[in-house]
């Protein structure tokens, strides 16, 4: 079983060193709408640091969709699912290295660069490590709530947009708590509590999730 | 012993076919033929367990499928109308996941050998023709002959006489390891000793 698990997640990240430009896409994706706001409400420090936790976390959870799709589509597409749905490690433990395998390639290297973001917005730097933290324990759920909802969307006309619609609610709970974390930081008080729910729902979700990403994937490849 | 009962599969409000038995014991090939839409596929993804059937069920050595599920799936291998074998990785890096992931690992001579019988080059596969694409898919045969249950959806499909030869030397040996085999075509491969269900 755990032989399946590496197999998937080196699969995984060697397929996104073959197409480092869909990585790099979501990246920038993210690098280039949390550089936006500045130029759209002002230049006003106070202000920017005001909005900074909020912006930097919204930006992480669109990027984070966006690279949503890709998840599930391209095995469904050439057939590789199926055998995934034969093989002999059980589905949900492949639907979690699935997962794993899209944090590390999507949601890790915005936790390593939201730092840089954080400094654009002058976040003094004793916060960086409360929004990189924050961002290590909500991305992964973002990956695996996610994964839930590019499942059930599978092979659909329009899936893209469904997705959206499907799995930015279900995020809301994660943009709470990731950036009231950061804020409360910021505001000088313990961001303890947040950081705390931010690692059981990552804990729920790590438990559940695989599962059932593995019934919606059971119910899309009929 | 793979074992049919009283199977019907409904698409899209479409009957495809009712009320079909079938049994495959040891050492049988089982050749699914019909028309273009008749549900050759889908009685095979049927059998493999990716479909439920709309009536009957599937038993292997008598259990139904449907309460096996990895007990089942790790004795058959199945391989589907697309080839399942990724375009950006190299058909020793597709065969070598694709035998982990069906629980048997293996090493990397024997998935070079296994490629080699199949004359697939070692390039990435989207550099490949749709034959050798097909052939790069099938070379997972060569490794899979502890596997008693073989099903195999058009396998004959891109494939030249010379491949197409030794598909059918596999599968007949296979057979004739006691083992079984059903798969789909549309042109009968003149495999010895198969036996023919028509649909539709």
């Amino acid at each position: 079983m755990l032989a399946a698990v590496r197999c998937i997640v080196y699969r995984d990240l060697l397929l996104a060193m073959r197409r480092r430009s869909d990585v790099a896409t979501a990246l920038l994706f993210f690098v280039i709408v949390a550089s936006l706001f500045p130029l759209g409400i002002g230049a006003e420090p106070e202000q920017l640091r005001a909005v900074a936790p909020g912006v930097i976390w919204v930006a992480a959870l669109l990027s984070s969709l966006l690279s949503l799709r890709r998840l599930f589509e391209s095995d469904h597409a050439d057939g590789t699912l199926e055998q995934m749905l034969l093989g002999s490690a059980p589905l949900g433990v492949i639907a979690a290295a699935k997962a794993a395998a899209h944090w590390l390639v999507a949601g890790l290297p915005l936790v390593a660069i939201a730092p840089l973001i954080a400094l654009q917005y002058g976040l003094p730097s004793d916060l960086y490590g409360v929004l990189a933290l924050s961002l290590a324990l909500g991305t992964p759920v973002l990956s695996l709530i996610g994964g839930i909802g590019a499942a059930l969307t599978l092979g659909l006309r329009g899936g893209g947009v469904l997705l959206a619609l499907l799995v930015l609610p279900l995020y809301v709970p994660v943009l709470i708590l990731g950036a009231g974390a950061v804020g409360m930081a910021a505001a000088g008080l313990a961001p303890g509590a947040q950081l705390l729910l931010l690692g059981a729902a990552l804990v729920v979700a790590a438990a559940f999730a695989p599962w059932a990403i593995a019934a919606a994937l059971r119910i899309s490849s009929e | 012993m793979l074992e049919a009962v009283g199977l019907a599969c409904v698409r899209q409000s479409r009957k495809l076919f009712a009320d079909l038995d079938l049994r495959v014991g040891p050492g049988e090939s089982l050749r699914v033929a019909g028309a273009n839409g008749s549900g050759k596929t889908s009685l095979l993804r049927i059998l493999c367990g990716l479909l439920s059937p709309s009536a009957g069920e599937v038993r292997w050595h008598g259990a139904p499928i449907a309460g096996l599920r990895e007990e089942y799936t790790k004795q058959l291998l199945y391989l589907g109308h697309a080839p399942a074998v990724k375009d950006d990785l190299t058909p020793q890096e597709n065969l070598h996941i694709a035998s982990c992931l069906s629980g048997m690992k293996r090493g990397s001579e024997e998935i070079r050998s296994a490629l080699a019988r199949f004359g697939v080059p070692d390039q990435p596969v989207r550099r490949l023709s749709q034959g050798q694409k097909r052939r790069a898919a099938l070379s997972r045969l060569c490794l899979s002959a502890a596997v008693p249950l073989w099903l195999l959806d058009e396998p004959f499909t891109a494939l030249d006489s010379e491949g197409t030869s030794l598909l059918k030397l596999l599968v007949e040996e296979h057979a004739r390891r006691g083992a079984m085999v059903v798969f789909t075509t549309h042109q009968d491969p003149g495999i010895a000793a198969s036996r023919v269900l028509e649909l539709g």
